[in-house]
């Protein structure tokens, strides 16, 4: 099964140890991974700006790049959402196209659900023990279904204890953009997230989604929480990586 | 209602650090959410009953004309009178002539977002008529200089029971109390002999029903009722969006909103209103009036927002919305706050006078999927920043910075190069703590948040060295 790594652009710049333990998770299932090395982003920052011009030439140039594969999957359910979700819609005037993207919408999955549901995984490689927090991304959650699927993995880690906060499903107020637009809102909504997890006394909070990591860490460092780590599930799933 | 959107930012912040407001607001995830989802989990399959909503929206949508006109013809044969506005000052002028006419001197109120939305207190003020609002919420914002409401289900949200306290000591000249129940007997005492001597009462209607040509309302405190029977002239004032076909459609469309909107299964009243008093029967008006008001309504029809009209006001998508729940109503500027407001004020004042307002949104979807209707709102919050793009309404530095990046995504190299450069730049910026305390460009994240710095080469670089 030859898998195309969707990277993400956020792995790419601040964090490349998810897209490592995102390889290594699919080889552990069983997959040929490749990297596209053309690749940059899906499009969604110039998307939700109303710049509907700069995501159909960045959705035509990821369709050149990921159509040849049995499935391409991303850490991330903010652009794999993108994908899967948004980018027939830029093509609704242009059949031909639409057509080609559908199919790759089709192929493209989010990184735990399709541990999950297509490989269905059942051990992961990682070695992580601790009590750990889960946030739920809001595009993974409302746009793919992303719920229980990091949790299973999550247990088969027989270290970890995942202890659930509350508002798991509320938004950290990342928003892409909005965080920058809106500072003031966006730092409240990471703030609220923050009194959330902590009051789990988790020692990680994990998420599917570097956006809403960074946003969340940045805040809780700010905060002056020096100690509770912030990771991706790829990264706990798939153990150190050195 | 003056149009203070593009001042979101601003007031967005101050009601940020405006400890009193932040309490009222907490009460909306007690109140609104959490009774919401209880109500939604006890009636069962609650998605099919939201399709079902949006299917009655969708085809009197589709045929608005021909309902309105079925509408029309049967309230007129039922005795009521039907008036069509255009636009807000001829909706409050067709209600200053008929109570001119009548010979009106105090006309009461009960709850209606499209009276906020066409001005008409001011309206009658000006004509010399005292509007009295009976809605307890309405009330205490009245009385309190004509304070806009904050929220289109609970108008007072924003207010703790110690600022109506202190708000009725003050406007009453009684003893300060601090009880609700008794405050709220207090605004009784002092609305009931007006309910009692209004010539006319004035409300809303949630829907309007084609087949028999009624209107109907949801309360919860029993002044709609007042409203409608007591004085002797009753106006119904709506959009003509309101409309629905059957009897049996609204029935179906009354078990999405009390539950969307409080979690109620019903609302305490709710008043079916055809036409007015018969010669047999003892109660209600001697005139009916229904004015239906368009005021942008057709033209959103027409256009790439035709999704909003299916709206019916139960504030589900603002109590759910987590910048809502932070900001509170006031900041949107209008009457219309939350995520529809983020559609409908832009749409029914000018994109222009509402720059900030699609864009106030994380994308959550939480709105999204609460909507009874299915109003997919953050896709038509992105059709409004298309449109902004287009038209130029965009801050020049976010239109520079995005045609740069998008430009350069397309250039793989070039993309490379600069990526490779901004981790190098980001981590020395980083230090030894690892975290950016401060970035030029981005006070917006570093005045309240530090930036993680990166490890100092990206993903492909390793990958590609790896792979030696
Ligand atoms: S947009 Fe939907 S959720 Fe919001 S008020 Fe209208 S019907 Fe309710």
């Amino acid at each position: 099964m030859r898998v195309a790594l969707f990277v993400t652009c956020l792995a790419d710049l601040m964090r490349p140890g998810v897209a490592f333990a995102a390889i290594r998770l699919l080889e552990h299932g069983g997959c040929t991974v490749e990297v596209p090395q053309t690749q940059t982003c899906c499009g969604q920052p110039a998307y939700n700006s109303g710049d509907r011009a700069t995501a159909i030439a960045l959705a035509r140039k990821a369709l050149d790049e990921f159509e040849g594969f049995d499935y391409v999957v991303a850490p991330s359910g903010s652009c794999g959402g993108m994908i899967r979700a948004h980018y027939p819609e830029l093509f609704r005037d242009d059949p031909a196209t639409l057509k080609r993207i559908e199919a790759l919408a089709a192929r493209t999955w989010e990184l735990t659900d399709f541990l999950v549901t297509v490989l269905k995984l059942d051990s992961v490689p990682g070695d992580f023990t601790g009590s750990v927090t889960y946030h739920d991304s809001c595009s993974g959650l409302r746009e793919l279904g992303v719920k229980a699927q990091p949790r299973t993995l999550l247990a088969r880690l027989p270290g970890v204890r995942l202890t659930e906060m509350n508002e798991a499903e509320t938004c950290c107020g990342f928003g892409g953009t909005f965080s920058l637009k809106f500072g003031e809102v966006s730092t409240q909504l990471a703030d609220n997230k923050c009194g959330h997890a902590c009051a789990t006394g988790a020692d990680a909070i994990v998420g599917g989604d570097l956006g809403c990591l960074l946003n969340i860490e940045g805040r809780l460092r700010r905060r002056g929480d020096l100690k509770t780590r912030v990771l991706h599930i790829a990264e706990v799933l798939a153990g150190s990586m050195d | 209602m003056d149009v203070r959107s593009n001042e979101f930012k601003a007031r967005a912040a101050a009601n940020l650090d405006d400890e009193k407001l932040q309490k009222g607001l907490g009460l909306i995830k007690v109140k609104a959410v959490v009774n919401r989802a209880g109500a939604v989990a006890e009636f069962g399959d609650f998605e099919s009953l939201r399709e079902a909503g949006k299917q009655i929206r969708d085809r009197a949508l589709a045929d608005l004309d021909l309902y309105l006109e079925r509408f029309e013809r049967e309230a007129t044969a039922r005795g009521a009178v039907v008036h069509w506005a255009e636009n807000a000052s001829e909706a409050c002028r067709i209600v200053v002539d008929i109570a001119k006419q009548s010979g009106v001197r105090t006309v009461a109120k009960s709850k209606s977002m499209v009276s906020e939305e066409v001005g008409l207190n001011d309206a009658l003020i000006a004509a010399g008529i005292e509007p009295i609002e009976t809605d307890l919420g309405e009330y205490i914002l009245q009385i309190n200089d004509a304070e806009p409401p904050s929220h289109i289900v609970m108008p007072v949200i924003h207010k703790t029971a110690e600022d109506v306290a202190d708000l009725f000591h003050a406007k009453h000249g009684t003893p300060r109390k601090t009880d609700p129940a008794a405050l709220t007997r207090e605004a009784r005492e002092i609305l009931r002999p007006k309910f009692l001597s209004a010539d006319m009462g004035v409300s809303g209607a949630n829907f309007l029903i084609a087949e028999t040509g009624s209107t109907l309302i949801v309360t919860n405190e029993g002044n709609g009722r007042l409203c409608t029977t007591l004085p002797r002239l009753h106006v119904a004032l709506t959009g003509i969006e309101k409309v629905v076909p059957t009897l049996e459609d609204a029935s179906t469309l009354l078990r999405l909103l009390p539950r969307s909107a409080t979690g109620q299964a019903i609302t305490n009243y709710v008043s079916l209103h055809t036409g007015p008093k018969r010669l047999e029967e003892s109660d209600g008006p001697q005139q009916f009036h229904i004015v239906l008001v368009d005021n942008g309504r057709s033209k959103l029809l027409a256009g790439e927002m035709r999704e909003m009209l299916r709206c019916i006001r139960c504030g589900a998508c603002m109590n759910h919305c987590p910048v809502y729940q932070a900001v509170g109503g006031h900041a949107y500027g209008w009457v219309y706050p939350g995520p529809m407001g983020n559609i409908l004020t832009p749409s029914y004042v000018g994109l222009e006078n509402a720059i900030a307002l699609p864009n106030a949104a994380t994308m959550c979807n939480q709105c999204g999927v609460v909507c009874p209707v299915k109003i997919p709102l953050p896709d038509l919050m992105r059709k409004l920043r298309e449109e902004q793009m287009e038209r130029g309404l965009k801050p020049w530095p976010e239109r520079v910075g995005l045609a740069l990046w998008g430009w350069a995504a397309q250039q793989p190299a070039l993309y490379s190069f600069g990526t490779r450069l901004a981790v190098r730049v980001m981590k020395w910026l980083g230090g030894n703590d690892k975290l950016i305390h401060r970035l030029p460009l981005a006070a917006g994240w570093t005045d309240g948040r530090d930036f993680p710095a990166p490890a100092g080469k990206t993903f492909r670089e390793l990958y590609k060295e790896r792979r030696k």
